[in-house]
């Protein structure tokens, strides 16, 4: 019994080791990945790199009071705040080009001296914010009550002994999660399908090459090269059938998540069509660069599973991009998956039209081109 | 239809195929004859347009294959020794693609993949998915498939390769039948048989080249000893019998002794034989049954290369 046992443990191990690439791959990818999340998440020790968060200010108010706490805000190194107006602070943070919008009104200063000194009515700070960074606008809601009270006491404390209410806040803030319109309840399963859908449609194009590495090693592929076609057909067929399955599954998805969820395309249907075929097409393009890259499937499917863990992370698909370091997320704008994101979020929950996913339609178009051009050059097309 | 001259073609240190040069004529059979490694696969798989050779060039009908869409190809016909099927798709299905692949399609594919399916004697299993079906079913298919945009060159590479005596006889009726039909076939095997059944011409490759390229009979004239002699003498005839005296009688090329039984290897049989059959009975060895057999192809490998076929 221990000699068969051990015997197929043996070549269960030789065949493992034999491959160098997919042995090399499989240590590779694991500690590539967690070395990625320790170093995002601080490892411990905080990391200092981290990103800033986009807040606008719009004050309307304009006195020395509403201004200080304006420095104030300015001041706080975990926070990027730019000026703006109501308008295009609303716009920016329905865009998702800001995480939040600070709107103080007119005559704050007064209304908020009167309330914290004497009582009654507070006045009300406007707290616009993206509703898929819930987290942010609860760390931008403290840091903005810090300066608010730090600003109030030192202007209106000064010379006097006590308040008339207690050391409450002189004001209220209204959290608003900008949507597609007023109103609109902001519905997490948009973002959550999107994002499942693009990880796993990345798994299928990942599947596409290691099917294609597999058909070489069978007759059919010598048959498909000996008939009169080109190898942008035989490729080019092969990207076409993936992207329909791609796409008739994003379809889907969204249908399922519309009837159970509520899930609504609430901006362009075209934008959200156009999305979901130009990532469908990239995946496809994507799957066939992957045939490209090793010699077996087994080798391959070890360097595929890294690239699609990278896009996927990278992309904003698992943690939010804002906890990345400045410098990775810079990187993080070159990946199709972050446009895809951005692209599905656009159109559905954010409301947004055409024009606002052009821009990642194009990019995902054009990245399935190279791909795909890549995938043709460095394709093997000898039969084995 | 075809010619083929000074193909070469090298993966890293090991030359696969080295100056492989051949022809064949319309309508005739050419059996690519080779140990394992020989590179007849790779030949093939050049022909057909699979594999850039380094150096030569195939000419079909005269015309050269220049690109994977070249209409020359329309001409090949490939049965790959992988069978180059879709086991989850039925035989149809699998034919309907194949013949889609030649931009064949409605009436003109339909006649053509029942002709096909009758011809490997398929037709009433054509519904049925290609994994139920037995090895030799599958090979018949395979072939089925290379013939649907009726080629008139076809690539047989090892096309019998793990199947069962009755159905390799059926692809082998098949493949006559073909050749009844005017079709030119390239058939590489390293089974003696099969190549001395089918092939009007014979090309036996190894190492990467060519060692001979003739019919069956000339390449048994190659041979010192292409027919043996089977003498049995009578009883107690062997007395005296010396083996080398017998090798000085012409025509004798070589002499075994096997108990009572006598196999004298001659050039030409029918030069040689009466003269050898007199000395016997001359020098008092009759003898009391007479048979003879041809060398076989594993004989003339064994003279060209020193080694067999098999190896």
């Amino acid at each position: 019994m221990l000699i068969p046992f051990l015997a197929l443990m043996r070549k269960d191990l030789r065949l493992f080791l034999s491959d160098r690439r997919a042995v090399l791959m499989s240590v590779v990818a694991p500690i590539f990945i967690a070395s990625f999340f320790g170093y995002i998440f601080g490892g411990g020790a905080g990391n200092p790199d981290t990103s800033p968060i986009a807040v606008l200010v719009s004050d309307e108010d304009g006195s020395r009071f509403s201004q200080e706490i304006v420095t104030r805000l300015k001041a706080e190194t975990s926070l990027d705040v730019t000026p703006a107006t109501p308008e295009s602070a609303r716009d920016a943070v329905r865009r998702g080009k800001a995480t939040a919008a600070v709107l103080i009104p007119k005559n704050f200063s007064v209304e908020a001296a009167r309330a914290f000194l004497f009582g009654g009515a507070k006045p009300e700070i406007g707290m616009l914010y993206d509703p898929s960074h819930g987290l942010e606008m609860r760390m931008i809601q403290g840091i903005m009550a810090g300066a608010v009270m730090e600003t109030a006491g030192k202007q209106m404390l000064s010379g006097r002994g006590s308040t008339q209410s207690g050391l409450t806040l002189p004001f209220r803030m209204s959290p608003e999660g900008v949507t597609s319109g007023r109103g609109v309840q902001y519905n997490g399963y948009a973002h959550s399908f999107g994002g499942m859908g693009i990880q796993f449609l990345l798994m299928v194009g990942v599947d596409v090459g290691i099917a294609l590495l597999l058909l070489r090693e069978r007759g059919v592929w010598k048959r498909m090269r000996a008939a009169p076609l080109s190898r942008g057909a035989l490729l080019g067929s092969r990207a076409a059938s993936s992207s329909v399955t791609s796409m008739a599954t994003l379809i889907i998805l969204f249908a399922f998540a519309r009837v159970v969820f509520g899930v609504r395309i609430q901006g362009s249907m075209i934008g959200f069509l156009g999305v979901c075929a130009a990532f469908s097409m990239m995946t496809a393009a994507f799957g066939l660069l992957i045939a490209t890259l090793g010699k077996t499937a087994e080798a391959t499917r070890g360097i595929a599973i890294l690239a699609t863990l990278l896009m996927v992370m990278l992309g904003g698909a698992w943690v939010p991009t804002f906890v990345f370091p400045k410098w990775l997320q810079a990187i993080a704008v070159v990946f199709p998956t972050r446009w895809a994101m951005d692209g599905l979020d656009a159109v559905t929950w954010r409301g947004l039209g055409f024009s606002a996913v052009a821009l990642p339609i194009a990019l995902l178009f054009g990245c399935a081109l190279v791909f795909g051009a890549l995938a043709v050059m460095r394709f093997r097309w000898e039969a084995d | 239809m075809l010619e083929v001259t000074g193909l070469r073609k090298r993966y890293g240190a090991l030359v696969a195929v080295d100056g492989v040069s051949l022809r064949a004529g319309k309508g005739e059979t050419i059996g690519l004859l080779g140990p394992n490694g020989a590179g007849k696969t790779t030949t093939v798989s050049i022909i057909a347009g699979l594999v850039q050779p380094d150096a030569g060039e195939v000419r079909i009908d005269g015309r050269v294959l220049i690109s994977d869409t070249d209409p020359a190809k329309r001409d090949i016909g490939l049965v790959p020794q992988d069978l180059g099927l879709y086991d989850e798709m039925s035989a149809r299905e699998n034919l309907r693609l194949f013949g889609a692949l030649y931009n064949l399609e409605g009436a003109k594919l339909r006649r053509s993949m029942d002709e096909a399916l009758d011809l490997v004697g398929l037709k009433e299993r054509e519904k049925d998915k290609v994994l139920n079906f037995s090895g030799g079913m599958k090979r018949r298919l395979n072939l089925a498939a290379a013939l649907l945009h009726d080629p008139q060159l076809l690539l047989l590479d090892e096309p019998t390769v793990g199947v069962d005596p009755q159905s390799r006889n059926a692809i082998f009726d098949n493949l006559e039948v073909l050749k009844k039909r005017g079709k030119t076939l390239l058939y590489t095997t390293h089974y003696m048989e099969e190549a001395e059944r089918l092939c009007d011409r014979l090309v036996i490759i190894d190492c990467g080249k060519v060692i001979a390229d003739d019919t069956l009979q000339g390449l048994y004239r190659m041979v010192p000893a292409a027919n043996v002699l089977e003498i049995e003498l009578e009883d107690g005839k062997m007395n005296g019998l010396r083996v080398e005296d017998l090798r000085s009688v012409t025509g004798v090329a070589s002499v075994e002794l096997r108990g009572e039984t006598l196999r004298i290897g001659v050039s030409d049989l029918s030069a040689n034989s009466a003269g050898i059959l007199e000395w016997l009975v001359e020098k008092g060895h009759p003898f009391q049954h007479l048979a003879s057999e041809r060398a076989s192809l594993e004989t003339v490998f064994l003279n060209l290369t020193g080694r067999s076929l098999r190896d």
